[in-house]
């Protein structure tokens, strides 16, 4: 459960991401993969710049860009530069920030104290919106009937509601509280430091969040028909159709990923360059490039599932159940559908979250040999990319790095886990009562 | 009586299994004495392979021995050391497992495996552990030991690796062997075999023996005192003629009842109502009383004690003074007017020539070099409303032509007719409108049913299918109607298989194929994988729907007791042929081919008396892909003549139902 809020939390970052529109005109709800890819017609009457709710919601952090690198929270800049005195004479020294803690009239002093009042600030908030998100939780979800509000708190206290809403809200109240004082705080400073050409890491981290999720979940909706058609059809009509699905996927296995999509990249640059009026705005151009990149990857990625699951399907044809179906003279469609399918779910969960992972890093790979996304398009790939340098410069600078790290990592750790949960949920055999462990036995022992 | 030599004291192991634990072994006492032979008996779950691997401290994880005492000649073992437990297992006490194919390392030779427990337990290496291992070889009767002992498991057949662990166990010369259903996976002839090894060995070393098994027959055969268990308790302790003369727990005389026959043949086999209880419960009670037909009021009021009957014969029953009944030693009698009488109706299925033979493909060009012939042609019938019983020991090709003749294999050649239609002729869509005549009934309840189906769509499925009842309402009625047919209410349908007890699963299999009301049912083993007071359950409901609906019955077992029960006619097949066909009192009566002979001594036999002369065979069932040349089976025909080594003998007549391949009753 607490994985999927923190799941739930990045989804929501990137939905407000995808959420575009033009400034000149109302909100387009339409998710903006679908309406570009429309070839929608560039109004003039529109601003040129496409903006999505997050860029809005975070307008101070896209905009207040500083010249170059700064660590977290600093308040000068990460290098000397000369800076002309008002004197006329010149001096080397840490510059101020254009933005970060420019309100402070003496940063050396007054920067702590300021950090602890926005933290402070922060979690205070923080905590008033987890409180009424647990009031508006225990009004609306309490079962009607049976507990009052009083009760149905106690349970969710003691964690002995049928959903787990302690872990759920244990969690919504982690993430308020980092999310809340870091919004806060980013009002005045850089949370998390600023780049080589000082975008706010923290802006270009939650903007990274779709690139990955469009990523991860794109490829694995095209990869998916792809595997799991193919891979049962290949186990249980066994014969020639196994025979051919087999050179299929080991012809394409034998071909060198990379390279593969390296060339299909840079054969649709080219195309993208000649016809430049089928792209009016960058934006479209970078998501198609984008989604270019999901089908190749997609493409490419199928075999491993399909290998699984042709293995998976092998086993399950001679078993008696399916043999009991076909003794009825059930049609292989319909056994494929009922008896197959529902029993391989749990390898086609495990398999797609694995390479969910996978392909969020293989976007990272790519975008670093530069076959990737479109360099204007702002993923964990390219942010690792522009970060790599940097490792070795003295003093180091690494928090680009470690933040694309870390969300990195924070969605497919959520994302495994989540869908262990999830497999276990659709498991008839498992049963989701919350397991007791062994003290029942050790107090059992106590008393004889 | 000799010395004790393990006594077991109020023996206490409980798996964690949720909120309360699993009370598996729950109190038990016994003693066993040098050089005898100790059955414990019991049903699947009674917690018979929990008390051995408790008294050689080798539980899982999840369970833990709660209290009691394992004495091994005077010593404690439950407060040793790990280190000094080490030193006991394998070298004091020893132990022999059901799967003989996953209990020995895959990747070692036999000869390795065995050297280990030498150089553990008795240093003993180098040349001189070599000789040892042929000679421990040699000792359970493996042919060319020194040969075998550099083979890697895989070579060796099931019953060979049965005999390898034997050899293993008996390695460090053991006091106290524990064979837990030692002979559970393997055929009655081998099965026929090992019991003889280990009665040999136990005679010859005076080694005890703690039998762990669930076959009164087996417990007859080898055993000098038995223990039944029941739900994690002994509810009886006796020596064997006591037992078997006359069994005194109410349980044991029910699964003395429950036991398929020839004798029991009229009527309907005994069956323990209820399930055993949940042994989460802390009994207050007799644990059998739910289940008793002779429980009184007394029985509630406390668990009851071991009440000593006589020198060695404790019973766990209030009613243990009272007199009782005689059973077991019941002769088959062979009534042969009861096949006569009846005019024979005419074959519902004809089966002529039957073959599958499925080729062996080899090389880049998937050449066939060779042709596995699992069914070489075999011809049967069965009469409508009747039941023939195929009959032989695994491989012998029995389910695959079980499966080819519904039609699930493409059978090589050959001709199935059912009802005047030729099945194997038939196609696309011909075909599969056909199938609602025939269905099938498949041995593990377990795979049998899709784990994420419900009992309703389960039901529904075949119906759907075939036939034109299509209305959802009819269906949920028809197959609420179906549940009641066999015994189980109608608020199963909308619960998952899991939630259902192997018993309960097989009912759920057989209205499964009674959906679309077909007139012959294929059984393939359908209750060998149920204890024997469930199997006692299945065979009557399969008798009373027999009787009800007119069904003809292919069933397809290995159990010889279960056909005496429940065909009218037998078929016995060896190596895809079959060698001998008639009714269940001509064959099983009178066997009039060696094999059958040879089959049926090998099964165990429940003889208060003990000791029936038995016809052993020697060596293994030979492989289909390159059967013997002539008479398949003159390879280990103890009656073997020169001309069975020529030529396939052709079916000769011995009466107008009875056909018998074989060159002793030739022309």
């Amino acid at each position: 459960m607490s994985s999927a809020v923190v799941l739930a939390a990045f989804l929501l970052v990137g939905i407000l991401d995808s959420l575009h529109f033009r400034p000149a005109l109302a909100v387009g709800t339409e998710s903006q993969m679908v309406a570009r890819l429309k070839g929608g017609m560039p109004a003039q009457a529109w601003a040129p710049e496409v903006k999505s709710v997050l860029d809005e919601l975070l307008e101070r952090m896209a905009t207040r860009k500083e010249r170059t690198y700064s660590a977290p929270l600093a308040t000068h800049a990460f290098s000397k530069e000369t800076i002309e005195l008002p004197g006329g004479g010149q001096s080397r020294e840490f510059p101020r920030l254009q933005f970060g803690g420019a309100h402070l009239a003496d940063p050396a002093e007054d920067w702590s104290g300021d950090i602890l009042r926005g933290l402070l600030r922060g979690v205070a908030l923080a905590l008033v919106i987890w409180c009424a998100f647990t009031a508006l939780l225990l009004v609306a979800v309490r079962p009607s009937n049976t507990l009052n509000i009083g009760e149905f708190a106690d349970a969710t206290w003691k964690g002995s509601t049928d959903i787990p809403w302690r872990a759920v809200l244990v969690t919504l109240g982690i993430v308020l509280l980092v999310a809340v004082p870091a919004w806060h705080l980013s009002a005045n400073y850089h949370v998390l430091g600023t780049d080589k050409v000082g975008q706010d890491v923290l802006y270009l981290s939650l903007k990274s969040i779709r690139t990955a999720l469009v990523i991860g979940t794109l490829t694995t909706l095209i990869m998916l028909p792809f595997a799991v058609l193919l891979g049962m059809m290949a186990g249980f009509f066994r014969g020639w159709v196994d025979d051919l699905i087999q050179y299929a996927y080991t012809t394409l296995n034998s071909i060198p990923g990379v390279l593969l999509i390296a060339a299909s990249v840079l054969v649709l640059q080219v195309q993208m360059e000649a016809r430049p009026e089928l792209f009016p705005t960058a934006a479209q151009r970078a998501d198609f490039r984008l989604l270019f990149l999901c089908l190749i990857l997609g493409v490419t990625s199928w075999t491993g599932l399909c290998r699984l699951l042709r293995g998976e399907a092998l086993k399950l044809r001679e078993l008696d159940y399916v043999q009991a179906a076909r003794a009825f003279g059930v049609s292989n469609w319909r056994i494929m559908m009922r008896h197959i399918l529902p029993n391989v779910m749990h390898v086609i969960l495990i398999s797609v979250v694995m390479d969910f992972s996978g392909l969020v890093l293989a976007e990272a790979v790519l975008s670093y040999v530069g076959v990737g996304v479109d360099p204007t398009m702002i993923s964990y790939g390219t942010m690792i990319n522009a970060a790599r340098l940097e490792m070795g410069r003295e003093p180091m600078v690494w928090w680009s790095l470690a933040s694309a790290f870390g969300f990195m990592l924070l969605v497919v750790l959520a994302a495994n886990l989540f869908s262990d949960a999830v497999r276990d949920a659709f498991d008839p055999r498992v049963s989701v009562v919350p397991r007791k462990t062994r003290f029942a036995l050790r107090s059992q022992r106590a008393g004889n | 009586m000799s010395e004790v030599l393990l006594s077991v004291k109020n023996l206490r192991a409980w798996i964690d299994a949720g909120a309360e634990p699993l009370r598996a072994v729950d109190g038990i006492d016994f003693d066993i004495h040098r050089g005898e032979t100790f059955a414990v008996v019991g049903e699947s779950g009674s917690g018979k392979s929990m008390t051995a691997l408790s008294i050689l401290r080798l539980l899982p994880d999840a369970a833990q021995i709660v209290s009691g005492s394992v004495m091994l000649d005077g010593r404690e073992l439950m407060g040793l050391p790990e280190s000094e437990m080490r030193d006991v297992r394998g070298k004091r006490i020893a132990m022999i497992f059901q799967e003989p194919g996953t209990s020995l390392n895959p990747v070692m030779t036999v000869g390795a495996q065995i050297r280990e427990v030498l150089a553990r337990h008795l240093r003993i290496t180098g040349a001189e552990a070599v000789r040892r291992v042929v000679q421990l070889l040699e000792g359970v009767g493996l042919p060319s030991p020194a040969h075998r002992a550099a083979e890697y498991p895989f070579q060796l057949s099931g019953g060979m690796k049965q005999r390898v662990m034997i050899a293993m166990a008996l390695a460090a010369e053991p006091d106290l062997l524990i064979a837990d259903e030692p002979t559970t996976a393997l055929d009655v002839t081998i099965q026929a075999q090992v019991l003889d090894l280990l009665r040999d060995l136990q005679r010859t070393r005076g080694m005890a023996v703690l039998l762990i098994t669930h076959d009164l027959g087996i417990v007859s055969g080898m055993a000098h005192r038995v223990a039944v268990m029941y739900a994690g308790r002994l509810m009886e302790v006796a020596d064997r003629a006591q037992f078997f003369g006359a069994p005194r727990h109410p349980y044991s005389r029910k699964l003395f009842e429950s036991l398929p026959g020839a004798a029991s043949r009229g009527g309907e086999l005994a069956v323990i109502p209820g399930q055993v209880p949940a042994l989460t419960e802390n009994f207050t009670r007799c644990r059998f009383v739910d289940r008793c037909d002779v429980a009184i009021p007394a029985c509630r009021e406390g668990e009851p004690a071991m009440t000593v009957l006589a020198p060695g014969h404790s019973v766990r029953c209030v009613r243990a003074s009272e007199p009782a009944t005689t059973y077991g030693g019941a002769a088959a009698h062979w009534d042969a007017a009861e096949f006569g009488k009846e005019p024979q109706p005419d074959a519902l299925l004809k089966v002529s020539g039957l073959k599958v033979h499925f080729p062996i493909r080899k090389g880049l060009l998937r050449r066939t070099v060779g042709q596995v012939k699992a069914v070489d042609g075999i011809a049967l019938s069965i009469p409508a409303g009747r039941t023939l019983a195929l009959v032989g020991e695994s491989g012998c090709g029995k389910t695959t032509a079980g499966k080819a003749i519904i039609q699930l294999i493409d059978p090589t050649g050959g001709r199935v007719e059912l009802d005047g239609v030729a099945l194997n002729e038939l196609r696309g869509e011909a075909l599969r409108r056909s199938r609602r005549d025939y269905q099938i009934v498949f041995q593990d309840p377990y795979a049998s049913l899709n784990p994420r189906m419900r009992v309703g769509d389960i039901l529904a499925e075949g119906q759907v299918a075939l036939s034109d009842n299509r209305d959802p309402a009819a269906v949920m009625d028809r197959s609420a109607e179906l549940l009641r047919q066999v015994g189980m209410g109608e608020e199963s349908l909308g619960r998952y298989p899991h939630e259902f007890s192997g018993g309960q699963r097989q009912r759920i299999a057989i209205a499964r194929a009674l959906a679309v009301r077909p007139k012959l049912l294929v059984c393939d083993e359908p209750t060998s994988a149920l204890d024997v007071s469930v199997q006692a359950q299945i065979l009557n409901l399969l008798k009373n729907l027999q009787r009800e609906l007119k069904l003809s019955y292919l069933f397809i077992t290995h159990n010889i007791s279960v056909v005496e029960y429940i065909a009218h006619e037998v078929a016995v097949m060896y190596l895809g042929r079959i060698v001998e066909r008639g009714t269940v009192a001509e064959v099983l009566g009178a066997p009039a081919h060696p094999y059958t002979r040879a089959l049926i001594s090998s099964v165990p036999r429940i003889d208060a008396a003990g000791g029936h002369p038995v016809v052993r065979l020697g060596g293994e069932l030979p492989s289909s892909v390159n059967p013997p040349k002539g008479c398949h089976f003159s390879a280990r025909c103890p009656q073997v003549r020169d001309d069975c080594r020529s030529k396939y003998p052709e079916a000769v007549a011995l009466s107008e139902t009875r056909t018998v391949n074989c060159w002793l009753h030739g022309i």
